[in-house]
């Protein structure tokens, strides 16, 4: 990859650049604090593009346009914070029954409700696994810095297309409003939509095969989508046996390739006694919390995640195996830690430092915690 | 007798899943015969459904047929009409679908004028979930939800279509398949965003909770309180209560969205 030069910008501008870079040539939006300079960007740069971009009369709109043009051909992507990210979780649900390619960018923002919409907050990581009704599967990646907000872009994207599936992109506040000086690549790697081998036959949902290639309407095959439960032909059918089929075919599809879903960076790892576990913008607190430890002659280590969803298991499961305590700083009352809990299993205590009042969480909080845990001390 | 083209269905998807006597099937063949009409090829063609019995239409039509979500319709299609602008696009939606939980897609698709063919099948009535009242029940009228009679006024879609900004809107009965037919050709003629609703009977879920007869008399009832719109101008308030005024009601171009947004497209490259 080559590097153009070194420019200032914004997390959400950087993860419209990132979307144009991978791209994506619809976006469909709805004004919201703090996610709005992506919508900005895109309405700006897209027509430059020969791309479309809308402003919907409401985010349930949006997600439905962003769907209906991914199914026309186009690489689609939607933005939104807190309240508008719960009215696109109707056709989240049908984009990934349906299988249709789009990605969702949640700019995090403190609730519930209106709460406070330029702090920043971790509370919607349960919403993108949970947020739709019904089993499904989903991928969410939570970006830390301005420089990977634009790189979990280009991957969310390329996701999306390549597991034909919806993805969510977890910013939060702090890394879509914080400027830092990036270098952008001129290029990137780009995955493109398969295209079936043989048209012969055309089946939109192949049961024998995890991911199959979708053919965008107008071009030479038509046939049916629909959010019911349907057959390899894409038509309604409710027989139970075919339902069960499609839901296994469709968390395997996600399952299966945890390798190439999960990106997770370590610090200071190797001989720590207190892991510090942590994604998005909490961790920059939880890096420089452990440096101070570091300083300070404790053996204190961090496990960063730019993956929510596939949970990072095995990362976990290791760190919990050589730790006696992993600490969970988070910007919500504790939500990922119930994963981090399920996966350590009781090898290492499992312990939060957790702010739901708009507030960052402060390297200090995180450090003494872990000197806490150092000294014995649990909670 | 009016011929249905076979291959403008998906004949193994038959039987319907409609009730006896249900007015859904007239429409549905009108839209298949406007469309041969049209002369539009197959894979140009795409029909978009919300959700309720109407919105299963697409499943039986031999076409690019999306069945989306409840009241989403118009957003989905307003997605894959501007990314590929040479595809025709037929919503079929019922009056719960479009004008209730779907109400402010379409009126916002009307504001934009986007090339859009709305084709509202009318039947008064939620039916897929078995007759509770919708925004287009007349008033008075009784629903599982309305058992007293409906208090609400309902809408007349034409007027806020109009209102709302479409450049096309006509209505027409079962009772009038000929008019359902021409109605849609024009509306897939308008570069714009056009209505054609489509008032059907609903026999099992509105028709005998009120009163109003079997299929027969329930067509019966569509034609002769019928009234077109150049007569209708003619006559007083006090005449036009309790009739169906049909027709042509508005043709009018105004600038369409898409070659609006197209128009900046040619201008930024230069």
């Amino acid at each position: 990859m080559s590097q153009v030069k070194t420019k200032l910008m914004q997390g959400n501008e950087a993860c419209a650049a990132g979307a144009l870079a991978a791209g994506v040539c619809f976006f469909a939006g709805y004004p919201i604090t703090p996610s709005t300079e992506i919508a900005e960007q895109m309405a700006l740069h897209l027509p430059r593009v020969g791309g479309k971009f809308i402003q919907m009369e409401d985010e349930i709109g949006a997600m439905a346009a962003v769907i209906g043009a991914s199914i026309a051909g186009a690489k689609a992507l939607t933005a939104t914070s807190g309240p508008g990210f719960s009215l696109k979780q109707e056709n989240l649900g049908y984009a990934a029954l349906t299988e249709i390619p789009c990605v969702v960018v949640d700019v995090q923002r403190l609730g519930p409700s209106t709460g406070n919409p330029t702090a920043p907050s971790q509370g919607d990581v349960m919403q993108a696994r949970w947020g739709t009704h019904g089993d499904h599967p989903i991928v969410a990646f939570s970006p830390s810095s301005v420089k990977e907000a634009f790189e979990l872009t280009v991957k969310a994207v390329n996701v999306s297309e390549k597991y034909r599936t919806p993805v969510v992109l977890l910013l939060d506040e702090i890394v879509g409003h914080m400027r830092e000086n990036v270098s952008l690549p001129d290029k990137v790697e780009v995955v493109e939509r398969m295209k079936p081998a043989n048209r012969e036959n055309y089946l939109p949902y192949k049961l024998d095969q995890e991911v199959t290639p979708l053919i965008p309407f107008g071009e030479g095959e038509y046939y049916h989508i629909t959010g019911l439960f349907h057959d390899e032909s894409g038509f309604p059918n409710l027989v139970p046996e075919l339902v069960t089929k499609k839901m296994d075919r469709l968390m395997a599809k996600i399952n299966n390739h945890k390798d190439d879903l999960i990106i997770t960076d370590e610090y200071a790892l190797e001989d720590a006694e207190v892991v510090v576990f942590t994604y998005g913008a909490s961790s920059r607190s939880a890096r420089r919390a452990v440096k101070e430890a570091r300083a300070q002659g404790l053996r204190v280590g961090m496990l960063r995640t730019a993956t929510i969803w596939p949970f990072p298991e095995e990362k976990v499961k290791a760190v919990a195996e050589q730790a006696k305590a992993i600490v969970v700083p988070e910007m919500n009352m504790g939500q990922l830690i119930y994963e981090v809990e399920r996966v350590a299993k009781g090898e290492a205590d499992v312990v939060g430092v957790n702010r739901y009042n708009g507030e960052i969480i402060t390297p200090e909080e995180i450090l003494q915690k872990v000197k806490g845990l150092m000294n014995g001390a649990t909670n | 007798m009016l011929q249905i083209n076979v291959e403008n269905l998906r004949m193994q998807k038959l039987p319907h899943i409609w009730c006896p006597g249900c007015g859904n099937g007239i429409a549905l063949s009108a839209l298949t015969r406007a469309i041969d009409k049209l002369g539009y090829d197959h894979d140009e063609v795409a029909i978009v459904s919300g959700i309720g019995c109407s919105s299963r239409s697409p499943g039986y039509l031999n076409f690019n047929t999306l069945h989306t979500t409840h009241g989403r319709a118009i957003a989905f299609a307003t997605g894959l009409k501007i990314f590929k602008p040479k595809m025709k696009v037929f919503i079929v939606t019922g009056d719960g679908d479009c004008t209730a939980i779907g109400g402010n897609h379409f009126i916002h698709a009307a504001r934009r004028n986007i090339d859009l063919n709305v084709i509202l099948f009318n039947n008064n009535i939620y039916g897929m979930t078995g007759g509770q009242a919708s925004p287009m029940t007349p008033f008075g009228r009784t629903a599982t939800t309305a058992p007293y009679g409906t208090v609400e006024r309902n809408f007349d879609i034409m007027e806020l279509a109009k209102a709302a900004g479409a450049t096309f809107c006509g209505r027409a009965t079962a009772a009038h398949p000929r008019l359902i037919e021409s109605l849609i050709v024009k509306a897939a003629q308008n570069k714009g965003f056009s209505v054609v609703e489509a008032m059907l009977p609903c026999p099992i879920g509105f028709g005998r909770r009120n009163k109003l007869g079997g299929p027969v008399e329930m067509m019966k009832y569509l034609e002769e309180n019928s009234v077109r719109v150049q007569k209708a101008q003619k006559m007083s308030e006090e005449e036009l209560k309790g009739k169906f005024v049909i027709g042509e009601f508005y043709n009018k171009p105004a600038p369409e969205y898409i070659e609006e947004y197209d128009k900046i497209i040619a201008k930024l490259k230069k």
